[in-house]
């Protein structure tokens, strides 16, 4: 039995404005369980990142509970955009978060310029990031998320502004860093196949104001890549069932 | 045989140096005509001047001891407002980045007195703080305090509240998002808002010197102007003229020292 690092149980969020009050999630119930790979799709607007903020501690339900236990679980946010910060180099802008956390020791600033050699970005270190590419920009971005050595990992479209290829990629080193370090994830996205090849589990919203309307059991085991999973039937079946499981 | 990127930095050299000469010469034929259309009474020189008679005045001005006295009160009067106006006008910036709901408060008080003409206040300040330096002072500041904490404020608020999350999601507190994003980001601006607040002393402290002063540039003109001596009034203005270009290249400096600092 697998320990649950976080949970949410009964939430509901609204945001307001002036005219209105816009119900995002309600009655929701989900537990993210140590050293799993979860995913999230679920059609747009539907309240997919409002879930992360919540785990991320950025908002308050208006009802329900969130509970994970936050001085002893780390959590790394890496957010649609990469919001690299232009005057910063990219190992300054990858120190980022442990210097805000002053965690920045010798032991964890080699941990953080190790990650930079293995994504392939070691000789772009004193580079700023208007002279790197989107893919490249992306994994500083992912970098920098993972410099902090999350528990748990939250991504919110990491992929979305790569072009296939390099998505497909990056996917595959991604899984791997993941997989290796034994982290927790939560993966939100547009692409079902991503979520297949990826997840361990998939968990599909309804439309606005969302809840958990199914949850899919990607049947892969954890060795298998992305890449690899994408060749096999069972992906088509799960692609199937995932597609159809939004569309209803 | 020259390498393609020898020939290009020749080119480029030999381009700023004839931007450099032509500089001079327009300098140069300036200087020429003014004379000249004097000696030639093209013009009255007596009211207009020439620079051999702005020469002659700067001279005597030095020979008597005079010239370092108002250029140093003038120059004093300058730095001080420039410099407790910028000081001040970031601080209050940053006291209404920090606090949003006091920027809204504020918001239609700063747009007012960014607009209204501060020299108006001059006559108050003379009877309030007196007919000494300090008005002098205080005049500078006022006038280049508001549009630096407006240009500084501008600067501080282009930072998106995505940036903002960013470094929540990093776990900043909002200090340091302040001195990591928000600061860093606003440099552009607080170099432009110098560069403005510059110019701006200068019209501050003039106008003061008009109003009420013992000694100084400011002093000078209006002086020559009462006793009809305007030789006094063009030496002053070709004074200030190098002394206001200086104090913008000082800027300038300090905007390239921070720039690779960076
Ligand atoms: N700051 C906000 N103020 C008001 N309404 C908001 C705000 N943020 C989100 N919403 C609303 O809440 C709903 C859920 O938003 P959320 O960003 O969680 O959706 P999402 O599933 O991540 O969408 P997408 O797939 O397009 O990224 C949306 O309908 C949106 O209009
Ligand atoms: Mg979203």
């Amino acid at each position: 039995m697998k320990t649950a690092l976080a949970t949410l149980s009964n939430v509901s969020l609204s945001y307001f404005t002036e005219q209105e009050e816009t119900q995002a999630i309600r009655d929701l119930n989900m537990e993210i369980k140590k050293g799993e790979f979860t995913a999230i799709v679920g059609p747009s607007g539907c309240g997919k990142t409002s879930v992360l903020s919540l785990i991320m501690g950025l908002l308050q339900p208006q009802s329900g509970t969130v509970s994970i236990d936050r001085d002893k679980i780390r959590i790394g946010y890496m957010l649609q955009r990469d919001h690299l910060l232009e005057w910063r180099t990219v190992e300054k802008n990858v120190l980022l978060g442990l210097e805000v956390q002053h965690r920045l020791t010798d032991a964890t600033r080699e941990k953080a310029f190790s990650l930079l050699d293995t994504y392939g970005l070691g000789e772009f270190r004193t580079f700023y990031p208007d002279q790197l590419s989107g893919g490249m920009r992306q994994k500083v971005a992912l970098i920098r998320t993972l410099a902090i050595e999350p528990d748990l990992l939250l991504l919110d479209e990491p992929f979305s502004a790569l072009d296939y290829q390099t998505r497909l990629h990056l996917c595959d080193e991604v899984y791997h860093i993941i997989r290796q370090e034994q982290k927790t994830a939560i993966l939100v996205t547009h692409d079902i196949s991503e979520a297949v090849s990826m997840a361990d589990r998939i968990l599909v919203f309804s439309k606005r104001p969302s809840y958990i309307k199914r949850e899919i059991e990607s049947g892969f085991s954890a060795d298998i890549p992305p890449l690899l999973r994408r060749k096999s039937l069972l992906f088509q079946q799960k692609f199937e069932q995932v597609w159809e499981e939004i569309e209803s | 045989m020259k390498t393609a990127l020898e020939q290009y930095r020749a080119q480029q050299k030999r381009h700023r140096c004839v931007i450099t000469w032509y500089r001079i010469g327009i300098l140069l034929l300036f200087l020429g005509v003014w004379e000249l259309g004097a000696q030639l009474n093209w013009f009255d020189p007596f009211i207009l001047s020439c620079p051999s008679r702005v020469a002659a005045t700067i001279a005597r001005l030095y020979a008597s001891n005079d010239l370092w006295i108002h250029i140093g009160t003038t120059l004093l009067e300058t730095v001080l407002g420039f410099v407790l106006g910028t000081l001040i006008g970031t601080l209050v910036a940053v006291l209404l980045w920090w606090i949003p709901t006091l920027n809204r408060i504020l918001d239609p008080y700063l747009v007012i007195l960014n607009a209204l003409p501060k020299i108006a206040f001059g006559p108050v300040l003379i009877v309030w703080i007196g007919a000494g330096m300090e008005s002098i002072v205080v005049m500078g500041i006022l006038v280049s305090l508001v549009v630096t904490t407006v240009t500084v404020l501008n600067g501080f608020l282009t930072t998106t509240d995505e940036k903002q999350l960013l470094m929540r999601t990093l776990g900043a507190k909002k200090h340091q998002i302040f001195f990591k994003v928000v600061l860093p980001a606003g440099v552009k601006d607080l170099i432009a808002a110098l560069k403005i607040s510059v110019g701006m002393s200068w019209v501050g402290v003039i106008v003061g010197e008009y109003l009420v002063s013992k000694a100084g540039l400011g002093y000078l003109i209006v002086y020559g102007g009462q006793v009809f001596k305007l030789d006094l009034v063009m030496a002053s203005v070709v004074i200030l003229c190098v002394l206001a270009a200086l104090m913008y290249y000082a800027v300038a400096l300090l905007e390239k020292r921070i720039c690779r600092a960076k």
